[in-house]
């Protein structure tokens, strides 16, 4: 069976629907692109956990330049960047559970939680930041 | 008229023969995964400037290695189910997008395993 290419069958001039490009960004569609973001980094930032895991498990050496790595200060501004998208991940998660009930989908209200979700995960990073300097005096 | 057999209709897991279960296996991986991640963030917290043996000794209590280890297995699922939907969304062409399901799979099985596995071998001692 001999295949239509896309220009003979004309697939290529049919209309496209509206696209990514055509809309004015929203939050709640901003909010939606980066909970994918998020999601995509942390798959990747895994990595950073489970090779700190397995520096401990092979001992004090690898444990230690794991642990002077993490705290370097290109170590610090990864894993600050880790911690919000752990927290605007997760927070993301929960805005998608409230939906799940059917509640808070209106327009305006939808708007809200997105500016929420992004104030909320902002606040939790830096309060955890600051608790975690605390913490190290 | 149907053309599916009274048995597919009565299981009702649809062409796919998974039913809901991706969404159901997310959602519920997504609420363990809150406390689970917070936990983390405090252990984090507390490990910092720690020693290797200071490490050890707080990995070698079991709810902290408990806890550990449901983080990994339950992120690593929740993982492989969100890279699924970007790979299924993105990659249109069918050998480009089994391959990359495939090594989804391989990479989420992998680090969790090297995870709970360098758990383990710190829960019982180092």
């Amino acid at each position: 069976m001999a295949e239509i290419s896309q220009a003979e069958s004309g697939a290529d001039k049919r209309p496209l629907s509206p696209h990514l490009q055509i809309y004015k960004p929203s939050i709640t569609m901003t909010m939606s692109i980066v909970h994918r973001i998020t999601g995509a980094g942390l798959y990747f930032g895994t990595l950073i956990l489970v090779w700190w895991l397995a520096s401990a498990a092979s001992g004090p050496a690898a444990f230690d330049f794991a642990q002077s790595l993490l705290g370097s200060f290109l170590g610090r501004l990864v894993l600050f960047g880790y911690t919000w998208a752990l927290f605007h991940h997760m927070i993301g998660g929960i805005r998608h559970f409230i939906w799940d009930t059917g509640a808070m989908l209106d327009k305006h209200t939808a708007s809200k939680l997105g500016w929420a979700s992004l104030a909320g995960s902002v606040a939790l990073t830096l309060l955890t930041w600051i608790i975690g300097y605390a913490v190290m005096g | 008229m149907s053309m599916r057999t009274p048995l597919s209709r009565v299981r009702g897991l649809g062409s796919a023969h998974e039913g809901t279960g991706h969404f159901w296996k997310q959602r519920l991986t997504a609420v363990a995964n809150i406390p689970l991640t917070l936990g983390l963030v405090w252990f984090v917290i507390c490990a910092l400037g720690s020693s290797h043996a200071q490490f050890v000794a707080s990995v070698g209590n079991p709810l902290v290695a408990a806890l550990l280890i449901l983080l990994i297995v339950s992120g690593a699922v929740h993982m492989k189910l969100g890279m699924q939907v970007i790979i299924e969304d993105y990659v249109h062409g069918e050998g480009a997008k089994l391959a990359a399901i495939m090594g989804n799979i391989f990479f989420c099985v992998t680090a969790g395993l090297i995870g709970v596995l360098a758990v383990l071998k710190l829960s019982f001692g180092g």
